[in-house]
């Protein structure tokens, strides 16, 4: 028999006011139970219904009473009827009594496995705790309770109480549930129980633990003040990533007829020389290398041993800080939680007079952690208190992992106040941005808080033991959409929304595409780079491309602000040889259109600025044919252009075609500089 | 500035790169230029203690930390290490006052080695006499140097793609104005020219960036900014090194060695049609030992692994199976891996979505499963995503909240926090960048109740002495100083100790200090010991050791059991001669308890069958 085998007893109130919550209720435990058929195949299961119209339970038969109260499933051991019989559950008529429903729930458990046995044995109720129960025959209600927390005190039986805060049915009276919640908590006082109050179905699922992992200590031992100060602590883990579960490789190559086969697949692994892949060496003759720089220093495991770190298995305390010296965002990994001896009084008390004055001073102690006897390598950890707010649970302390020094990558950011101004938010965008904040609260002042981690279920994991058992039944159904109870937690909860808020903060942040940049990124993905330096000028189109920098994109034509700006750049630009040519015959292109576009002239000062930057840019680069030659061109179409005043005024300022003593190439000599122009002028 | 001049380079695609191990997309080349000239040997450190430390050497100490833990991080990227305004020349181009530094085995651009770094890291002493300083920009000289090193740089820089490298300089240096000394005509030649073959690298897809090293006043404004293509409104955002210490200098050099590699690019979901986008940045992953490469023990050259999956029914070698299994119910529930991956795929994208804000206090201390990763906002593809983000920011700032948020990775989808972290600075730099830090939530199936398993219904209530006393402690054992992150972690040093060791053929293992010992010195002071002596009578009472003690002596309920047991044992064993017994071969005639006895008694394992408990007994007879 398995050893951590647990019995649970849900007990499930159907009445009248629980019907809303009911489909999330037959949710939660149908998962319960199908976790139980894959993670703890021989725990058993019993289901107590109340509220019901009919009434079915051994007391009512043996001692009569208890009505209203329907044991739909005796305790056994989980298998698809249990769970089947959860898919729908009947919907009660009455108003159950929770205590009642109890009993009924203790009196299974005792007459299943005895008076003597103690086992992990849990009654789970659901219920919102809205009716009063009765009135018992002799005494008080508290009496009553302690009497049943003393029974299954003795008999090791834990309570979870899980209650659901519902809108209160017209003749509910808050007072009532106060009184109930009262009831219910005094069972603490004999026996462990736990109540979890949630505010509606997405918390729901969440609330009942519907997988049940006995926890292993990570470390048992001394928590180390000083060489004489010593506490003794259980280690644990408080959080631990519950991973996608490993599905095994299938082989379908048996045929289909043999129905023995066991479809597994086996990994065989071969070692094989990295540069003659015919050489096949045995996995004994295999040593480990480590990589250092381009070496890979090889070394066996016996003389890694006996040279590699290794610390004595401790918890010492290295110090204590100020919580504020250490940021939230150092936290490296799950969370451990330190909880002092079982049954030590003076661990108890130790732990908790420091959590105390760690907590009233707002201190965090730093630790030393090695878990294990040749572990390798140590932890240092931040261990902050927790101060437990039942009375019979002492307090205890939480360790989050600190980063060394080799773990932090020191980026520098620019300061948002360095930003230039259009990148700030203007009063009216931070006003609207505060409201927004304000408005999407999730955790309103006098509410239970929204989508608590520690009751939102992951979606993956549900919807995964969800198509299990779907398949389970039809072996190709198709994979179920997503819960829509789950959904929500994926997107804002349409409760919260506050149009008003989001349309105001919408219209004061002007966010629309950068489709200049959002092109060029695509294509720089895309396209094929440049290889080496060498070859650039060949593939100046792709060049142009990667060269996009965040900042400025570099220029590729002569745009209409700055046609000079643009030519020079372009002229500048050395990554290929095109770049001359391209920019000459830009420039020439946009002057020729300025003029042509003239009107009255009114455009001919522009262009005898760019026509000085181009002349003065083709002597650079030695090209004076080109200018020469447009010059003539301008000269040509003079008549089309209207261009005389232009052409005065050009010779107005000497400005003339290149000659030889400015550039070698020019065939224009010195005298005939600027007379090709001057002199047909004249001639008119 | 380097803002992200790589990032056109990442495949901001469904890659999933959210895990521990941040994703490099890309190798890096680096040629580090350090000014030679003689002011570089000026000291550096303003105050006493640093006096006597130049700022050639302040940049020798900031380059080979980094190349250290380079070899440690990203051994797969290259560097070149050059001196420019040396004495001596040393270059592939022959140009005056450039000297390659370099060491056998290893071309001039290459990964850094164990040899490269033990030489590097001590070339302080040797440098006059071989490399030599000098300062080559005078009116009488025509060298250029600093063009020099601009053309050297480049040409080392040359091969590698540009597609899966980022290249950069860096130029250490101290003197703001290389070309002081020279005027007129040549002043503007040589500014022209350096300017041109900057910027001629800078369009082969090289970055260059100027580290200053002088303590205070280097006025990027006067040549630098040209030369690194500082526009107007940037000026500000270089980062001089302001800083009075030394110490502070050397450690916002190391910051800015390292180009910001972003993780990935995603969008964040205010609400339907709201979006803002954000870079992600990995500041804290754990670092490991290097993975462990499979050699053969006897050529030792690598080996590679090969899998092969082998159908247990009919013996067939399986390629690349497709279907995955699991059994439920002693049924066996088929999957193909494209279900998998559609039935982990719950959101249709990889956004970050907006669920709402939460008070500060509400992120408990154990709502956390991996490292953050931060965020800072870009408005690369979203125009006014700054201005959002900045906004929101300062809400969250000023209202103490947190926002909670949907994180649709395809690996793992799960809830995240972000916390808004305003920015932090010192003397020495920036402390904690302005920006939001996204903690991965975990979900209720990821939480365990260990607390609740132990329940105590008599719990002993603490008194407000003993809280005082534990208060006493605290404050006495205050670590003022405290940083995250100020040790170094001890196994991985040692690691890397023993490789370098290993890799340099030393023969002595290196001792590495563990810093992460408790301070003996510090918890031996009178003031600590007598409040932790306090203390553990508060709460332990008087005569703690004293009971311990007694607890220990009068020990377990087990070990009275085995004492008990050994007496018998040792009764029993007495009445037999066992030497006569074994020389005769008479002990098989025994019953296995009795041999039992006799094992007990020399206290030795009494474990396995009669003849092995025979053999044991003869054994420790010594026959």
């Amino acid at each position: 028999m398995a050893r951590n085998k647990e019995v649970v007893v849900l007990i499930i109130d159907v009445g009248p006011t629980m019907h809303g919550v009911l489909p999330e209720v037959e949710k939660v435990c149908t998962m319960l139970v199908l976790k139980k058929l894959i993670y703890g195949k021989t725990d058993e299961v019993g289901i107590v219904l109340f509220g019901t119209e009919e009434t079915k339970n051994d007391l009512q038969k043996e001692v009569g009473g208890y009505l209203h109260v329907l044991v739909l499933q005796d305790i056994k051991v989980v298998d698809s009827d249990v769970m089947d019989s959860l898919h729908e559950l009947q919907r009660g008529t009455h108003n159950g009594d929770f205590l009642d429903a109890i009993v009924v729930g203790m009196d299974m458990l005792i007459k299943k496995f005895g008076p003597a046995h103690k086992g992990k044995h849990r009654l789970c109720l659901i219920t919102n705790a809205q009716h009063e129960i009765k009135e018992p025959d002799e005494g008080t209600k508290a009496d009553q309770v302690d009497t049943i927390g003393q029974l299954m005190k003795t008999h090791g039986v834990r309570l979870e109480c899980i209650l659901i805060k519902s809108k209160l049915a017209g003749s509910v009276q808050q007072k009532i549930i106060d009184e109930n919640i009262y009831l219910l908590n005094q069972f603490s006082r004999n026996t462990i129980s736990k109540i979890i109050h949630v505010d509606g179905p997405r918390s729901l699922l969440g609330a009942l633990k519907t997988r049940n992992i006995s926890p292993v200590t990570v470390y048992r031992g001394d928590l180390e003040l000083s060489s004489s100060m010593k506490i003794k602590v259980w280690v644990y883990k408080k959080t631990s990533e519950e991973k996608f579960p490993t599905l095994k490789k299938y082989s379908d190559k048996a045929p289909v007829t043999d129905r023995f086969a066991t479809h597994e697949l086996k990994i065989d692994y071969e070692y094989k020389s990295a540069e003659d892949s015919d050489k096949v060496i045995p996995p004994e003759q295999r040593i480990r290398g480590y990589r250092y720089g381009p070496q890979v220093v090889p070394i066996s495991s016996a003389e890694w041993e006996a040279v590699k770190f290794k610390p004595d298995k401790s918890l010492k305390l290295l110090g204590f800080t100020d919580i504020s010296n250490i940021f939230r965002h150092y936290y490296m990994k799950d969370v451990y939680v330190f909880i002092p001896e079982p049954g030590n009084a003076k661990a108890i008390l130790a732990v908790s007079s420091l959590a105390r004055s760690m907590k009233e001073m707002n201190k965090a102690a730093i630790l030393r952690c090695v878990w294990r006897q040749g572990q390798g390598s140590v932890v240092v950890g931040v261990l902050t208190p927790n101060i437990s707010s039942e009375d019979n649970i002492p307090d205890s302390f939480y360790l989050n992992v600190l980063p060394f020094a080799e773990d932090v990558r020191e980026y520098r950011f620019p300061s948002f106040s360095d930003l230039p101004t259009s990148r700030q938010p203007n009063e009216l965008q931070q006003e609207a941005s505060d409201n927004l904040v304000k408005a999407l609260d999730l955790a309103p002042p006098g509410e239970e808080e929204a989508l608590k981690p520690d009751f939102t279920p992951n979606p993956v994991l549900q919807r995964f033991f969800h198509t299990l058992d779907l398949r389970s039944k039809y072996s190709d159904a198709e994979l179920p959409p997503l819960d829509a109870s789950v959904k929500m937690i994926m997107g804002a909860d349409p409760d919260l929304l506050y149009p008003q808020y989001l349309d105001y903060f919408q219209c004061q942040f002007e966010l629309k595409n950068n489709p200049k940049k959002r092109g060029n990124s695509k294509r720089a993905l895309k396209e094929e780079p440049f290889n080496s330096n060498e070859n650039a000028g060949v593939e100046g189109e792709a060049t142009d491309v990667l060269r996009i920098d965040s900042s400025a994109a570099k220029v590729e034509k002569i745009g209409d602000l700055h046609p000079i700006d643009d030519f020079v750049e372009m002229m500048a630009r050395r990554d290929s040889s095109k770049w001359v040519e391209k920019a000459i015959k830009d420039m020439q292109d946009y002057i020729y259109n300025l003029l042509e576009n003239s009107y009255r002239g009114d455009n001919h000062l522009k262009a005898i600025e760019c026509l000085i930057a181009l002349r003065k840019g083709c002597i650079m680069e030695q090209e004076p044919k080109k200018f020469n030659e447009f010059m003539h061109l301008l000269y040509e179409n003079r008549k089309i252009l209207e261009l005389n005043d232009f052409l005065n005024l050009l010779s107005l300022k000497g400005i003339g075609l290149i000659s030889k003593t400015e550039a070698p190439d020019s065939e224009v000599d010195v005298e005939a500089k600027i007379s090709p122009v001057k002199s047909e002028i004249n001639s008119q | 500035m380097d803002l992200d001049p790589e990032g056109i380079f990442l495949d901001d695609s469904d890659s999933d790169e959210d895990g521990l191990q941040e994703k490099e997309p890309t190798k890096e080349f680096v040629v580090y230029l350090v000014d030679a000239s003689p002011k570089m040997f000026g000291s550096a450190g303003a105050h006493e203690d640093e006096k006597g430390v130049t700022f050639f050497q302040a940049a020798i100490n900031c380059i080979s930390e980094s190349l250290k833990s380079q070899i440690i991080g990203r051994s797969s990227d290259e560097v070149a290490i050059c001196f420019f305004n040396s004495r001596e020349k040393k270059n592939l181009q022959d140009l005056n006052g450039v000297y390659v530094f370099n060491v056998v085995e290893r071309e001039f651009l290459d990964q850094p080695t164990a040899r490269l770094i033990k030489e590097f890291s001590s070339i302080e002493q040797r440098f006059m006499h071989y490399i030599g300083s000098r300062y080559w920009i005078e009116p009488s000289s025509r060298d250029n140097s600093l063009y020099n090193a601009l053309w050297v740089a480049q040409a080392l820089l040359r091969k590698g793609s540009s597609k899966n490298v980022s290249k950069r300089i860096l130029i250490f240096t101290n003197e703001d104005n290389p070309f002081a000394s020279i005027s007129g005509a040549a002043k503007a030649d040589m500014i022209r020219t350096t300017l041109q073959r900057a910027k001629d690298a800078q369009e082969l897809g090289i970055s260059i960036e100027v580290l200053p090293v002088g303590s205070n006043g280097f006025d990027v404004s006067i040549f630098y900014a040209d030369l690194i293509g500082l526009q107007g409104d940037e000026l500000p955002l270089f980062l001089t090194s302001a800083g009075e210490k030394l110490l502070d200098m050397t450690n916002q050099l190391k910051k800015r060695m390292f180009s910001k590699r972003k993780v990935k690019t995603f969008m964040f979901v205010i609400a339907n049609g709201i979006s803002i986008e954000v870079n992600a940045y990995a500041l804290i992953r754990p670092t490991l030992p290097g993975a462990v490469m499979w050699l053969d023990s006897i050529t030792n050259r690598p080996l590679k692994t090969e899998r092969s999956f082998i159908c247990a029914d009919t013996g067939a070698v399986v390629e690349d199976p497709r279907i995955r299994s699991y059994e439920f119910k002693g049924q066996v529930i088929r999957f193909t891996a494209e279900e998998l991956a559609r039935l982990k795929k719950v959101s249709d994208s990889t956004h970050l979505r907006l669920l709402g804000f939460k008070p500060l206090d509400c992120l408990r201390d154990y709502h956390n499963l991996r490292p953050s990763t931060f965020l800072y906002p870009t408005d690369e593809e979203i125009a006014g995503s700054t201005c959002a983000f900045i906004a929101l920011h300062r809400s969250m700032l000023r209202l103490r909240r947190f926002a909670l948020a949907f994180y649709g990775s395809s690996s793992r989808p799960q809830l995240v926090a972000l916390v808004a972290q305003d920015e932090i600075l010192s003397s020495c730099g920036q402390l904690e960048p302005p920006g939001m830090h996204m903690i991965y939530l975990p979900f209720s199936d990821d939480i365990r109740s260990a607390e609740e398993l132990h329940v105590n219904l008599a719990k002993p209530c603490v008194t407000d002495d003993q809280i005082k006393k534990a208060a006493a402690l605290i404050k006495r054992m205050d670590l003022k100083e405290f940083s995250v992150c100020q040790f170094a972690n001890p196994s991985l040093q040692r690691h890397y100790a023993i490789l370098q060791a290993l890799a340099l053929g030393e023969d002595e293992m290196p001792a590495v200090k563990d810093e992460t010992l408790p301070d003996e010195e510090g918890m031996s002071r009178p003031g600590v010991v007598h409040a932790m002596e306090e203390f553990k009578v508060a709460v332990y009472g008087e005569n703690h050791d004293q009971e311990e003690a007694a607890a220990k002596a009068s020990g377990t309920e087990a070990s009275r059991k085995r004492k008990v047991m050994l007496e018998v044992a040792l009764k029993e064993s007495a009445n037999y001669d066992w030497a006569e017994l074994a020389e005769n071969g008479k002990l098989k005639d025994l019953t296995v308890v009795e041999l039992k006895n006799y094992l007990t008694a020399h206290s030795l394992p009494v474990a396995g069958k009669k003849e092995a408990l025979i053999s044991r007994i003869l054994t420790h007879l010594g026959k």
